[in-house]
């Protein structure tokens, strides 16, 4: 098990909104790679209605990752172990425009 | 290990473009985006140089980018256009008067004039009497039709030749689905075009600049250039129809990236066979709308609202629109009927 590293954690508004998450921006200790951070996210930071950010494995369709600002795709997605001083952003696309 | 953009490979990628599975840093990105958008208004001849234009701006994400990238291909390609925003109010609290807050900061930021119609003025009543009185169940198709002639009366006012709309590729795509799914032919056969003509008086001509935008990508261009724009979704929405088909649609983008772009060119290419009904186009005999019915939806559902018939607007009742045209006392089971409803 690698050491924890400090990663830093920011939520769209819309998150906040949901009543899903308290905290809109935030920092933790965390050891390991984005699969088990959103199992950590679902476990620690969603109040209620866990289904609107997280689906099966993953995020819900829609919901983008950034990692320190590029998408999270080109990085390997739920693969991807975290590294000190990462920043993470969950952006949602699922409200109106 | 980073990715290198596939267009300059010189800086990091930070997005891989759904459309073309190009990885692209910030500074292709927005060129890419900007050039699409420009692309689809040449192509499709939006606009005409010494037009007034109308952005229809919600303080939305979509709407935001519009005004922005208008603003921005209106100067760099030299269209001639004057722009200006126009916002409806539907009278939401907790959603739309902070979305407003928004669009007053765009407006100061783009620097473009601004005019704010609202459903209390135009209609007498405010989305959250209409809930009050409707439930949670149809109050949408009440926010859309009065939005569609809110516009249109806003366009009006502000003598402007052409709205447009932030409409994205999901948004199409999930109408085009809708559609399929509600087996509605006449608008899957209108709902796919780029710009409406003009219908007829009181009607202003749109267009959506942004149809073949995804809107993963608006969001990513909103966010990577600090646009400041409203993101929570609608208190009343959650039970619209739209969103059992938003949440296929993005199912389906999650394995195949292509398939938005692919329902709306099924969408485009369908044809109607031969002898099925179709819809003519007329005027609403109360306030001279198009309409193909002798009211208007908006007057049904006005009239419904202020006789204390919420049902009235919902489902197909056409018979009755005779009978309340000519004023004439509806019978006890039919008031029964349009009264009834589920919260």
């Amino acid at each position: 098990m690698a050491a924890p590293v400090a990663v830093h954690l920011e939520f769209g508004q819309i998150f906040f909104w949901w009543g899903g998450v308290c905290n809109v921006n935030l920092c933790v200790w965390f050891a390991g790679d984005m699969k088990q951070l959103l199992v950590w996210i679902q476990q620690n930071l969603l109040k209620e209605r866990p289904e609107l950010f997280v689906q099966g494995d993953t995020v819900r369709p829609g919901i983008l990752v950034l990692i320190n600002d590029a998408d999270w795709e080109l990085m390997g997605q739920l693969d991807y172990q975290l590294e000190d001083r990462d920043n993470i952003v969950f952006i949602s696309t699922l409200h109106g425009g | 290990m980073p990715v290198l953009c596939s267009s300059c490979s010189e800086k990091r990628a930070v997005l891989k473009r759904p459309k073309t599975g190009h990885s692209l840093c910030k500074e292709c990105f927005f060129g890419a985006f900007e050039e699409e958008v420009h692309q689809t208004i040449v192509a499709a001849k939006l606009f005409k140089p010494g037009e007034t234009v109308g952005v229809a701006a919600s303080g939305g994400k979509d709407s935001t980018v519009l005004a922005h990238v208008m603003k921005l291909l209106n100067e760099r390609h030299g269209y001639g256009l004057r722009l200006m925003l126009i916002s409806v109010d539907e009278g939401i609290t907790g959603y739309r008067d902070d979305s407003l807050e928004t669009v007053k900061r765009n407006q100061q930021q783009y620097e473009l004039p601004l005019k704010i119609v609202s459903y209390e003025e135009l209609y007498g009543w405010t989305m959250d009497a209409i809930v009050r009185q409707v439930g949670l169940k149809n109050n949408c198709t009440f926010c859309g039709v009065f939005r569609r002639q809110a516009l249109d009366r806003g366009a009006i006012m502000l003598k402007v030749d052409k709205i447009c709309t932030g409409h994205n590729a999901d948004d199409v795509a999930e109408t085009v689905l809708m559609n399929v799914l509600r087996g509605d032919i006449a608008r899957l056969r209108r709902c796919t075009a780029i710009s409406t003509a003009s219908e007829g008086d009181g009607v202003v001509p749109r267009c959506k600049p942004l149809k073949y935008a995804y809107e993963k990508e608006i969001v990513l261009y909103a966010y990577f250039k600090k646009l400041d724009y409203f993101s929570t979704e609608c208190i009343y929405s959650p039970n619209a129809y739209r969103g059992h088909a938003r949440t296929f649609l993005k199912d389906l983008e999650s394995i195949r990236p292509s398939s938005i772009m692919d329902v709306i060119h099924s969408g485009e290419n369908l044809s109607v066979r031969e002898g099925v009904k179709m819809p003519v186009q007329g005027t609403c005999s109360r306030c001279g709308y198009i309409s193909s019915q002798a009211l208007c939806k908006s007057c049904v559902l006005l009239e419904g609202l202020n006789r204390g018939l919420p049902k009235l607007g919902i489902g197909k009742h056409h018979r009755l629109h005779e009978k309340i045209l000519s004023q004439q006392p509806l019978t006890e089971s039919e008031q029964r009927k349009l009264k009834s409803v589920d919260f």
